[in-house]
């Protein structure tokens, strides 16, 4: 892979939830401006590990790096110190962990979807993205108040609406979020995440309960959100022409440990990958 | 350390007392959180209204035949509660529910406030076990003995009850997991109904016992031991019938022992309660026996 | 939002119509205090104006909470209280110490904000400018407490937050009955003799019920503003979905705690204005119950509904304190009901919140807000609609 700094990169990431390896011993890195997906078969650990990635989980152990800085640092500790038998147990004993809420990452510009949509359901679709912002806004709360942040305000309202209308939402604004047709939902929680200005986007199964014709217009609208935003994608997705379209690299996991990677074509001819899910789970 | 049970013995003996009385209160709460998910807050003033009852029927009837009904006329209202106030709300937010339980327990109060027009209402004597025997030094009523030991038998008959009865069993299965058990094939609302009987005759007991230790009974006496069997059931680990027991013995001796330490510290043998139950929370949310739940993201 | 409103003439005329009817109640208020003939009338709207004021505070403080941003707090009434102390303890007049803390020693305060104030402004506009200050302690030291509970106990998922806050509110009132904090609380006695509605004038003109209005009507204000702001979305995003709300960046921590700071410190406020209107506090009152109550009117109101919480407030009161009297009073327009005695009222009363929890848990106005512009529009829609049938 390139000699640039990855995006994203990711050492020995292990989540075990009880005697259960979620994620095992997982590697992988995320350069910039590409798209990577991860991809296996039901269970597999893939949500498990965008979750470690994105701090809703603390991995039992592991390391996360984002554009070179350390953003997640965890060891086996306590009990779980004799329950992982991960081959780099000891790896990251000594250094301190790093173990940041899920904002905070975000702050560092990840953003992510979700696999079953989680917009926000009281709201209209203007304010789901408008809230977004809040993160970014130059205000406290005494600003916000007694609205002497007007500018700051005025600004997101113009960038809100802007992102909407180039995602083809603005006739939505002021419906509510959750009675849009699905896909629409889809499309609104990347316009979401794309609010809270991000570098990196995580896509989780963004295509799921989409028609081969939504699907395809995904494809399309992930590569343009790209070109434009100089993003870069790591997704989860289940259909396969999807990710052997757009993906630039792919990595495969099974039962939470990586068993192939490499370009579309590798994994298209990949016989594990075969065997584990290209033929038993192909939808 | 003999010197300080001499010397605390009576606080001891009470606080044995009311920790069995508080774990007869808590049983309900932890049954009803563990198949529900839902604070009664009802419950202490169900025990309450049992203590009042208690109090009217004594005086139209003997002792043999008032006790009964007590128990029947608790456990009718308990039942009476979950199919009105709680039944309707099945498929409601948790927090709706549990304000339809504050509700209720504005409504029993309130109706207790009327019944007894605001005054305090002498509680029976009940015979033999208001009489008085000494143990070592100090001087308690027996219900101080007896209280502990009930409250361990009917535990034990619960937790048996649990384990090998088919209802017991469906009562196990519906706390695990509400939706698979409903589709299972159980009948979820008998399972419930049957939780709120179970809680509600044990509060009866408990209503009893305790009441037999108090002059007389006012229309808020339910809520502080309510609160603090709730504490309880949290101690032990929400859901777990051992854990409640447990928590209520340890919480009603601290609060004795609290009580004897001098009056200026009386004032916080309530407050006491909720320290622990923030320690708790705080420390392990669980609970001693509870079990951990993650949540899906 | 801004945008449309200030195209759309409705919103306009609807804040003209709200100034209007602003203006036309504090000139009420004050002939009320002033000019009215005090008669059996008078003598049941004041005290249900000024309660209804003050609840309808502390009704929006907790809604801002629980309504907002989803947070199931039940530890107002532990707010409340020390409002209420911080208030009192600072406008007990020094010549009245010896009498109120006489267990005390005459406690451990010797002075007194409002009368401090008053040899330098003199009597009527040191009360008044006294009273605000004590008011915004008061708001400031609930905060404080809120801040401090607010570390551990926001760390907790729904009932198990409901039941530490009212456990964190029980050993509040434990601690200001405490006998050690005497010289200061007054322990488990009633503190009495501070600076109240009636001392509360502008020249000769009395404010008793105006005062607790105006008060009331900032911090609402304050409370709407903060909710329309960009906080106030991110409360909200908070209450709907904490996990989506996390992973865009907005703190869970930070903002339940700001919320849950500026409720307390708005209840703090209520209690200082509840410690007014009584004239006499004690520990003891503020129970369970009481917040129990507060839940149940804003549970009337509507959860999400500031309008809401305002009217369930003042029909709370006005049927506790006046209109429903008569059910304990033993007759009905004269004819003597036998059942109807004391207690009947209540009984029936929660009767009727049971009936709104199961059958209208929307509540009045359910998460809708009341407002000039938005009737307007509708008016001008259904006649539009209707021109467009004939």
């Amino acid at each position: 892979m390139s000699e640039k700094t990855p995006v994203l990169h990711v050492e020995n990431i292990t989540m075990q939830f009880g005697g259960v390896m979620a994620v095992n011993n997982l590697s992988l890195d995320v350069p910039e401006g590409e798209i990577i997906a991860l991809i296996g078969p039901n269970g597999a650990g893939k949500t498990t590990a965008f979750n470690c990635i994105t701090g809703v989980y603390e991995p039992t152990n592991g390391l996360v790096e984002f554009c070179g800085l350390p953003m997640v640092r965890n060891f086996p500790r306590g009990k779980m110190k004799k329950l992982y038998q991960g081959q780099h147990a000891d790896k990251y004993a000594h250094d301190p962990a790093i173990r940041p809420t899920p904002d905070k990452i975000t702050e560092l510009g990840i953003a992510r979807t979700f696999q079953n949509i989680r917009l926000w359901k009281s709201m209209t679709v203007f304010d789901n993205v408008l809230t977004a912002k809040h993160m970014r806004a130059d205000q406290n709360v005494f600003s916000a108040t007694f609205r002497t942040n007007a500018r700051e305000e005025k600004r997101m309202r113009a960038e809100t609406e802007a992102l909407l209308a180039e995602q083809d939402l603005l006739q939505y604004r002021d419906e509510l979020a959750v009675s849009l047709p699905y896909g629409l939902q889809r499309r609104l929680e990347i316009a979401r995440a794309l609010a809270t200005e991000p570098k990196l986007l995580l896509l989780d199964e963004p295509a799921a309960g989409m028609n081969p014709q939504e699907t395809a217009d995904l494809a399309a609208f992930i590569q343009q959100i790209r070109e434009k935003y100089g993003l870069t994608v790591f997704l989860i997705e289940h259909h396969m022409d999807l990710v052997m379209q757009i993906s630039d690299y792919i990595y495969v996991i099974d039962f939470g440990s990586e068993i192939a990677r490499g370009v579309p074509q590798e994994i298209q001819n990949d016989r594990r990958v075969i065997d584990a899910y290209l033929g038993v789970s192909e939808e | 350390m003999s010197n300080f049970v001499q010397a605390n013995l009576p606080y001891l003996l009470a606080g044995i007392s009311v920790g069995g009385q508080y774990a007869l209160i808590a049983i309900g709460y932890t049954m009803v959180y563990g198949i529900l998910r839902l604070i009664n807050f009802a419950h202490g003033d169900v025990f309450m209204v049992a203590g009042l009852v208690m109090v009217y029927t004594t005086t139209a009837m003997p002792m043999y035949l008032s006790i009964p009904l007590v128990i029947v006329a608790t456990v009718v209202l308990g039942f009476l509660i979950e199919r009105v106030a709680y039944k309707p709300l099945r498929s409601a937010p948790r927090m709706s529910v549990m304000i339809s339980a504050i509700g209720v327990s504005y409504l029993l109060q309130n109706c207790a406030l009327y019944f007894t027009g605001g005054l305090a209402q002498v509680y029976p004597t009940i015979p033999w076990l208001s009489n008085s025997v000494t143990i070592g030094s100090a001087t308690t009523k027996v219900v101080t003995i007896v209280t502990p030991i009930l409250t361990v038998v009917l535990v034990f008959a619960l937790v048996l009850f649990i384990q090998k009865t088919k209802i017991g069993m469906a009562m196990r299965a519906v706390s695990k997991d509400f939706e698979t058990s409903q589709l299972m094939g159980i009948k979820i609302n008998s399972v419930i109904s049957m939780t709120f009987v179970i809680g509600c005759f044990l509060a009866a007991i408990g209503s009893l016992l305790y009441f037999t230790n108090y002059p007389s009974v006012i229309p808020t006496s339910g809520s502080m031991p309510g609160l603090k069997a709730f504490v309880a059931a949290v101690f032990g680990g929400i859901g777990s019938i051992p854990g409640a027991v447990i928590g209520a013995f340890v919480i009603g001796i601290c609060e004795n022992i609290i009580k004897g330490l001098g009056s200026s510290w009386t004032i916080f043998s309530d407050a006491f309660t909720f320290v622990l139950l923030i320690v708790v929370l705080l420390v392990k949310p669980t609970g001693i026996f509870g079990e951990k739940a993650t949540d899906k993201v | 939002m801004e945008k449309t409103l200030r195209k759309d003439p409705a919103g306009k005329i609807g804040a003209a119509i709200s100034a209007c009817l602003i203006a036309a109640l504090y000139i009420f208020l004050i002939l009320l205090d002033n000019v009215l003939p005090a008669n059996s009338f008078t003598l049941m709207l004041i005290p249900v104006l000024k309660k209804g004021a003050i609840y309808s505070l502390i009704c929006v403080s907790m809604n801002l909470l629980n309504g907002f941003t989803g947070l199931f707090s039940l530890g107002q009434a532990g707010f409340l209280l020390v409002g209420a102390y911080a208030y009192s303890i600072f406008a007990i007049p020094a010549d009245q110490h010896a009498a109120v803390y006489q267990y005390f020693d005459g406690g451990a305060i010797g002075f007194s904000i409002p009368e401090a104030l008053s040899r330098l402004l003199g009597e009527n506009a040191g009360n008044f400018v006294g009273a605000i200050i004590c008011i915004i302690i008061a708001g400031l030291v609930a905060a404080a407490f809120a801040a401090l509970i607010g570390v551990p106990v926001l760390r907790l998922k729904s009932d198990y937050l409901a039941i530490a806050t009212l456990g964190f509110a029980e050993i509040i009132r434990a601690i200001f009955q405490w006998n050690g904090l005497g010289p200061v609380t007054n322990g488990s006695n009633m503190l009495r003799k501070y600076t109240n509605f009636s001392a509360i004038q502008i020249g000769n003109i009395k404010l008793a019920t105006a005062f607790p209005f105006f008060i009331s009507m900032i911090c609402i204000g304050l409370i709407v503003l903060l909710i329309h702001s960009s906080y106030g979305r991110a409360f909200k995003a908070v209450r709907d979905d904490e996990v989506a709300a996390e992973a865009m960046g907005i703190s869970l921590f930070k903002h339940k705690m700001l919320s849950f700071v500026i409720s307390s410190f708005f209840a703090g406020v209520g209690g200082a204005l509840l410690a007014m209107y009584q004239t006499t506090i004690q520990a003891n009152a503020f129970k369970s119950a009481m917040t129990y109550e507060i839940l149940l009117i804003v549970v009337i109101g509507g959860i999400g509904s500031i309008s809401g919480s305002c009217i369930a407030s003042f029909l709370y009161i006005a049927c506790n304190e006046w209109w429903l009297r008569f059910l304990d009073s033993g007759s009905f327009f004269g004819i003597s009901v036998p059942f109807f005695r004391d207690g009947f009222r209540k009984v029936v009363f929660s009767v009727l919140i049971m009936v709104i929890v199961l059958f209208f848990s929307r509540g009045i106005m359910g998460d809708k807000e009341l407002s000039f512009a938005g009737m307007i529009r509708k008016h001008r829609n259904k006649t539009a609609e209707g021109g467009d049938g004939q």
